[in-house]
C-alpha cells in the first residue's frame, strides 16, 4: 500500500489554477521526484501534503490517514512530515545546535545532535556555529539534518539544491539519498531541473498545468514519455515523422525498431541524440548530408540533411562529421509518441 | 489572530463613530447655529493659513537641508544629519514655552508658523534624507551622460523621485498642525483645537464641542484629500537591486559658508534657543526648583502610563501586523485601515469620543485611568503597527513552516520564528509608542483622572500659573526621555525605504 496517495487534488489561487485534479502515489522507501517548469504547480503540491495549504478538492491521505480532505485536515505540525526548504530556511537567531535541537525531544540532546552531524558528513565542532557563518551546503545539510531529527517517514525536500553551484550539488544530491535510504525515509523531490531528478529518483512525476502527465521509472519517462512536450523537458530529443509498417518504422534517418507494436500507417517516432551516430560514409546506408557543424567543447552541434528533412543533432566532438557525408547508424530502439 | 485583529479593529472604530453619532444626531437648526457662525469660520481662516504657510516652507526647507546634508561635501555631515532630526526630542509646547519667554514679541500667526516649523521640521527632512541615501546614482549618472547640468539633473531627475517623502512629510507635519494644542496656546493663535479644549473646559461636554471636532475631522479629511491628489500615484521605484554605490557629493564652491550657515541657524533655532532657555531656568531656579517629591511622582505616572500602554498597544497590534505580513487579503486590508485611519485624526478627537461615550454609556470609566490608557492605545496603535509590520517582513515565512514542519503549532511556531526575529522592531514600536505617551498633553488633559500629574500635565499647569522656572525641570526630563525617539525615528525611516 502507497505511504502517499494524492487523490484528484485541485487548488485554485483566484482564477489561477495551480492544481487541476492531480493524482500521484508514493510507495513507502523510495525516492519520488516532481518535475516541471515553473507555474506547473510543483510548489503547491508539496505545500498541500506539508500542510500550508489545503486542497479546494481530492484528498491525501499518509500512512493510512485521511490528511486533507473532507474528512479530515491534520495541521503541518501533526503530519509528521519532515521539510528541507529551498534555501535551507535555518532559524538565524539559533546555533547549527540549536537548529537541530529544535526538532529534538530535548533541545540540549548533546550525543543526538553530534549523531545527527555525522549523519549529514558534517564535523561536530560545527554545532556552536551561526547559521550565516556557514556555506550554502553546509547549510542544507544543517536542514536535513534538522528535519531527520524527527524522524518522519516522509521528508519533502524543496529545490534544495537549486542555490549550489554544480559541483556541490552532484555531491549533496548523492548524500540526501544515500541518508534517506539508509534511514528507510521516503523522499520526495521537487525540483525543476531534469538531469537532477532523472539521477535522484525512483519515481518520476512530471507536472503540467496543474496535473501529474506523466508518473513511473525515470528511465521509462526518458525512454516512452507519453507526449512530445515531455519528451522535450526531460532532454533532447529527435522527433520525426515515420511510416509505420510491419512493426517497424520508415523514416528518413532509416527504419526504426520500435519496442511496442503499432499500427501501419503514420506514426511519430523519438530517438534520444544518443541513439543516432554519424559515422564514416559508406555506400547502402543512410546518408547524412552535412549542412554545418559548431564546435561547443564536448560536443559538436551538427545540422544534417537526410531524405529532405533537415536535423540537428549534438554529437561528441571527438568523431563529430564537420562536412561532406556520413552514414547514420541508429541505436536500440525508438518510441512512438501516441497521438 | 483573525479574532484579536477583529476585536482591535472593532475598538479602533470608535472614534469613527463617535463622530458618525455627532453628524447623525445633532439637529440642523444646531448644525446651522453652532457651524455657520463667525468664531468657526474665524478658526477655519486661521487653519488654513497656519497650514498654508508652514507646509510649502517646511517642504522646501526640508528639501534643501537634506540635500545639503546629504548630497553635499559639507564637514560633519553626519552630525548636521543628527541636529536637524533632534528637535523631535522637544515637544512642540515646549518648544513654544521656551521661545515664550525668550521672545516674547513673537505671538500670533508668525510665531505659531515659526514654532510650528522648527518642532515639525524632521518630518520632512527625515524621510527625504532617506530616500535621497538610497537613489540609484546611476539615474543622476545617465542624465549627466545625456548632458545634463548639475541644477537640471536636481530638477528634472532628483526632485520628482522625493515626491513621495516630501508628500507624506508635509502631510504628518499638516495632521499635526490640526491636532496641536499646546503650542498655539501659548502662542495666543486659536485653532480648533485650542477652542474645542476651551469650550470643553467652560461648558464641559457640549455639543459645540463635538461640533467643532466634527469640523476639525473634515478638515483632516480635506488635508488628506489634497495630499492624495498632489503625491499622485506613480510611484518612483528603483528597478532592479543594482550595486549600492556611494552617491556623489557635490561641492559647494561659493555656497559653502551660505550653506553651513543655514544649517547652523536651523539647529540655533530648533534646538538652540529652547536648550539655552531651559538650562537659563534652570540655573536661575538653582536647587529650589527640583521638587524631588513633585518630580518623581510626575516622572513615575509618565513612565507607568508610558510602559502600561507601550506594551498594551504593541501587543494589540501583532495579530493585525502579522495577517497583513503572513495573509493578505482584501478583509485584511479594510481591517488594517481601520487600525491606521486613527492615526490621522487629532488626538482631540480621539478624547472627546471617549468621553462622550464614558459620560453617556460607561460613566465609572469616566476618567479612570483604564479609558486613558485606551485613549493612548487608539492614538499610538498605527505607530506600533506600521513599526511591527516592517520588522515582520524582514522575517521569511520559511522559517514559520519549517518550525511547524518541526512539531510546532501554529501559534508556537508564529512565537518562536517571526516574533523572536521581529523582537528588536516590537521593542522599538514599544518604545515609539512609550515615548509618544509620554509626552502627550491633549487627551491626557481631557481624560486623565483627578490627581493625575503627568510630566506633560504637571508642566502645563505650571506654564499655566507663569511659573516657568518650575516648569523647567519637566520640560528637561521630557526631553531627556524623547531622545531614545529621535535616534529610532531615524533608523525606521530608512527601513521603510528599504521595505
Amino acid at each position: 500500500m502507497s505511504l502517499l496517495s494524492i487523490s484528484g487534488v485541485s487548488k485554485r489561487y483566484g482564477s489561477v489554477t495551480a492544481l487541476d485534479q492531480a493524482t500521484l502515489h508514493v510507495e513507502p522507501g523510495t525516492l519520488t521526484a516532481i518535475v516541471g517548469a515553473s507555474g506547473s504547480g510543483k510548489t503547491t503540491l508539496l505545500r498541500l501534503i506539508a500542510g500550508f495549504e489545503m486542497p479546494d478538492q481530492g484528498t491525501i491521505t499518509f500512512d493510512a490517514l485521511q490528511i486533507a480532505g473532507p474528512l479530515r485536515v491534520v495541521p503541518p505540525h501533526k503530519r509528521g512530515i519532515g521539510l528541507v526548504a529551498q534555501e535551507g530556511a535555518l532559524f538565524p537567531h539559533l546555533s547549527v545546535g540549536g537548529n537541530i535541537g529544535f526538532g529534538l525531544e530535548s533541545r540540549s540532546d548533546h550525543a543526538a545532535v553530534t549523531a545527527l552531524l555525522d549523519a549529514v558528513e558534517l564535523d561536530p565542532s560545527i554545532r556552536s556555529r551561526m547559521p550565516h557563518e556557514l556555506s550554502g551546503g553546509q547549510q542544507q545539510r544543517v536542514a536535513l539534518a534538522r528535519a531527520l531529527a524527527r524522524r518522519p517517514k516522509l521528508m519533502l525536500l524543496d529545490e534544495p539544491f537549486s542555490a549550489l553551484d554544480a559541483g556541490l550539488r552532484t555531491n549533496m544530491r548523492e548524500m540526501v539519498k544515500r541518508r534517506l535510504q539508509a534511514e528507510g525515509v521516503t523522499g520526495i523531490l521537487v525540483t525543476h531541473d531534469q538531469q537532477e531528478a532523472l539521477s535522484f529518483a525512483d519515481q518520476l512525476a512530471v507536472l503540467e498545468g496543474g496535473q501529474v502527465v506523466q508518473a513511473g521509472s525515470p528511465r521509462e519517462l526518458y525512454l516512452q514519455p507519453k507526449t512530445e512536450m515531455l519528451a522535450r523537458f526531460l532532454g533532447d530529443a529527435l522527433i520525426i515523422d515515420g511510416i509505420a509498417a510491419t512493426g517497424e518504422i520508415d523514416t528518413p534517418l532509416g527504419r526504426v525498431r520500435v519496442a511496442r507494436a503499432t499500427a501501419d500507417g503514420p506514426a511519430r517516432v523519438m530517438l534520444r541524440p544518443e541513439q543516432v551516430r554519424l559515422v564514416s560514409w559508406s555506400e547502402g546506408t543512410p546518408t547524412a548530408e552535412i549542412v554545418s557543424a559548431s564546435f561547443e567543447g564536448p560536443i559538436t552541434v551538427v545540422t544534417f540533411r537526410a531524405n529532405g528533412g533537415l536535423f540537428t543533432l549534438k554529437v561528441p566532438s571527438a568523431d563529430a562529421p564537420v562536412q561532406g557525408r556520413a552514414s547514420i547508424v541508429l541505436i536500440g530502439t525508438g518510441h512512438v509518441i501516441p497521438q | 489572530m483573525f479574532a484579536i485583529a477583529g476585536l482591535v479593529t472593532a475598538v479602533n472604530l470608535i472614534p469613527l463613530g463617535f463622530v458618525l453619532w455627532v453628524a447623525v444626531s445633532s439637529g440642523w437648526d444646531e448644525v446651522v447655529t453652532l457651524v455657520f457662525r463667525p468664531r468657526v469660520a474665524e478658526l477655519l481662516v486661521n487653519t488654513i493659513w497656519l497650514e498654508a504657510i508652514t507646509l510649502p516652507a517646511a517642504a522646501v526647507l526640508g528639501v534643501g537641508l537634506a540635500w545639503l546634508t546629504e548630497r553635499t561635501a559639507l564637514p560633519g555631515s553626519r552630525w548636521w544629519s543628527a541636529l536637524m532630526v533632534a528637535p523631535l526630542a522637544i515637544p512642540a509646547f515646549v518648544q513654544s514655552y521656551a521661545w515664550n519667554s525668550t521672545v516674547p514679541q513673537l505671538h500670533g500667526l508668525a510665531g505659531a508658523v515659526t514654532i510650528a516649523l522648527i518642532s515639525y521640521l524632521p518630518f520632512v527632512y527625515l524621510p527625504v534624507a532617506a530616500q535621497l541615501r538610497r537613489l540609484d546614482p546611476a539615474l543622476e549618472d545617465g542624465a549627466a551622460v545625456l548632458g545634463k547640468g548639475s541644477s537640471a539633473i536636481f530638477w528634472r531627475v532628483v526632485l520628482p523621485q522625493l515626491r513621495w517623502p516630501v508628500c507624506a512629510g508635509a502631510l504628518l507635519v499638516g495632521l499635526h498642525l490640526l491636532g496641536e494644542y499646546g503650542l498655539f496656546v501659548l502662542m495666543r493663535y486659536d485653532t480648533f483645537a485650542t477652542a474645542i479644549v476651551d469650550q470643553f473646559e467652560s461648558v464641559y461636554n457640549g455639543p459645540a464641542a463635538n461640533l467643532l471636532g466634527g469640523v476639525l475631522v473634515l478638515c483632516t479629511a480635506a488635508l488628506i484629500g489634497f495630499e492624495t491628489l498632489l503625491r499622485g500615484d506613480r510611484r518612483y521605484a528603483r528597478l532592479g537591486a543594482g550595486a549600492a554605490r556611494q552617491p556623489v557629493q557635490h561641492e559647494l564652491g561659493v555656497w559653502f559658508w551660505p550653506a553651513l550657515a543655514l544649517l547652523a541657524l536651523v539647529a540655533l533655532l530648533s534646538i538652540g534657543v529652547t536648550l539655552g532657555t531651559l538650562l537659563r531656568w534652570l540655573v536661575m531656579g538653582g536647587a529650589g526648583i527640583w521638587r524631588l517629591d513633585q518630580i518623581g511622582a510626575a516622572l513615575w505616572q509618565s513612565v507607568a502610563y508610558a510602559v502600561v500602554g507601550g506594551v498594551i498597544t504593541t501587543v494589540l497590534a501583532v495579530p493585525m501586523a502579522w495577517l497583513t505580513v503572513r495573509a493578505p487579503g482584501k478583509v485584511q486590508r479594510l481591517m488594517e485601515a481601520a487600525h491606521l485611519y486613527v492615526g490621522a485624526l487629532p488626538g482631540i478627537i480621539v478624547a472627546l469620543a471617549l468621553v462622550s461615550i464614558t459620560v453617556r454609556v460607561a460613566l465609572p470609566l469616566y476618567q479612570t485611568a483604564a479609558t486613558l490608557v485606551l485613549a493612548y492605545i487608539l492614538m499610538f496603535l498605527p505607530r506600533a503597527l506600521t513599526g511591527l509590520r516592517s520588522s515582520m517582513a524582514q522575517a521569511p515565512v520559511e522559517l514559520e513552516r519549517a518550525a511547524q514542519s518541526l512539531g510546532r503549532p501554529p501559534l508556537m511556531a508564529i512565537a518562536q520564528t517571526t516574533m523572536r526575529l521581529s523582537a528588536p522592531g516590537i521593542a522599538a514600536s514599544m518604545a515609539l509608542v512609550a515615548l509618544g505617551i509620554a509626552n502627550e498633553l491633549t487627551g491626557t488633559l481631557l481624560l486623565a483622572p483627578i490627581g493625575t500629574r503627568t510630566l506633560a500635565t504637571k508642566f502645563w499647569a505650571l506654564t499655566g500659573e507663569l511659573d516657568y522656572v518650575a516648569a523647567a525641570p519637566y520640560a528637561m526630563l521630557m526631553i531627556a526621555l524623547s531622545l531614545p525617539l529621535t535616534v529610532l525615528l531615524r533608523r525606521q525611516a530608512d527601513r521603510a525605504l528599504r521595505a
